[in-house]
């Protein structure tokens, strides 16, 4: 399994896991709820956080919080280390609501009854 | 762990309030994993920062954010609840965190009734709609709705409801009157 073992204590700081870079290009289009999937292999000389991120979404998807919150890694950090990755055709980044559509009645009237049915 | 393979669409709510006011175990209550944190630093300022190093000088606080997921019945669409702290010089952090949330549960505990205040103040400066529920602790005296409704200065429109955060049932309740209550105030759809 490629589930990080217990808790882990991060070696380098935020930062330098991101290279020393300031913004990771179409670091925009990423947020706490994009989801990511590994998608091809892991391109040589990518170690590290870039491998644990990437071995983490491989068995499934996840939203960058998530991957963050396993990780143990800012959000911001997994945000640039997950585009890096994207860049480099290693990770599938989606939307957390496909179109990029706003909030409108038709999502919120279809959270209502879902809500209403776990009851 | 992992998200359904069903490519679903995922919508967020905040859960705010004082400290010690039941946050976490709102969200624990419904969600589906393990609560998970990030943890969030920001400058005395309040500017969100990744690294304080990177600042000299400048001290930080290190704040917690729970959240937990919850897949709706059918599996084509997920909720996420971020628990958050309601203070407003928590504002930039706060606006980052509910950046394409739908709506606010404040909860607030009748016995510091006076802590959602900032909690609210910090919603209205943000934009989103809310709902107010009101934890239910073990010795907290009877809830009488109507009083905390006129104590809050709560605008009629504005959903309050009582629940114990650690009962799923009164948690999706107040999952329910917020959803409503966000129904509410978007405006009807015009035909194409």
């Amino acid at each position: 399994m490629t589930t990080p073992s217990g808790p882990r204590r991060r070696l380098v700081p935020a930062y330098l896991a991101t290279q020393g870079r300031e913004l990771a290009p179409g670091r925009q289009t990423l947020d706490r709820l994009s989801i990511l999937h590994a998608a091809a292999d892991l391109p040589a000389g990518l170690g590290g956080e870039h491998r644990q991120l990437w071995e983490l979404v491989r068995p499934g998807a996840l939203t960058v919080a998530e991957a963050a919150a396993h990780l143990r890694l800012p959000v911001s950090a997994t945000i640039f280390i997950a585009a890096d990755l994207a860049e480099r055709g290693a990770l599938q980044v989606r939307a957390p609501i496909p179109s990029a559509q706003p909030v409108n009645r038709d999502l919120a009237e279809r959270l209502l009854s879902g809500l209403r049915a776990l009851k | 762990m992992y998200l359904p393979a069903t490519d679903p669409i995922l919508m967020k709510l905040m859960v705010t309030g004082p400290f010690g006011v039941g946050k976490t175990t709102f969200v624990r209550s419904l969600s589906e994993i393990p609560t998970l944190h990030t943890e969030e630093t920001m400058t005395a300022q309040g500017i969100p920062v990744d690294d304080t190093a990177r600042i000299p000088g400048k001290t930080a606080t290190t704040v917690a954010v729970d959240f937990g997921r919850l897949t709706l019945p059918g599996g084509d669409l997920v909720l996420y609840l971020f628990g958050t702290p309601g203070q407003r010089r928590f504002l930039p952090l706060w606006e980052d965190l509910a950046r394409g949330a739908l709506g606010a549960l404040v909860l607030a505990d009748t016995r510091r009734l006076a802590d959602a205040f900032d909690a609210m103040d910090l919603i209205e400066e943000a934009g989103l709609p809310y709902a107010v529920a009101v934890n239910r602790f073990p010795d907290t005296p009877p809830i009488e709705l109507d009083k905390i409704r006129a104590a809050l200065d709560l605008d009629p429109a504005t959903p309050l409801i009582e629940c114990d955060a650690r009962e799923r049932e009164g948690c999706l309740d107040a999952l329910i009157a917020l959803t409503e209550h966000v129904l509410d105030r978007l405006p009807q759809e015009t035909a194409p």
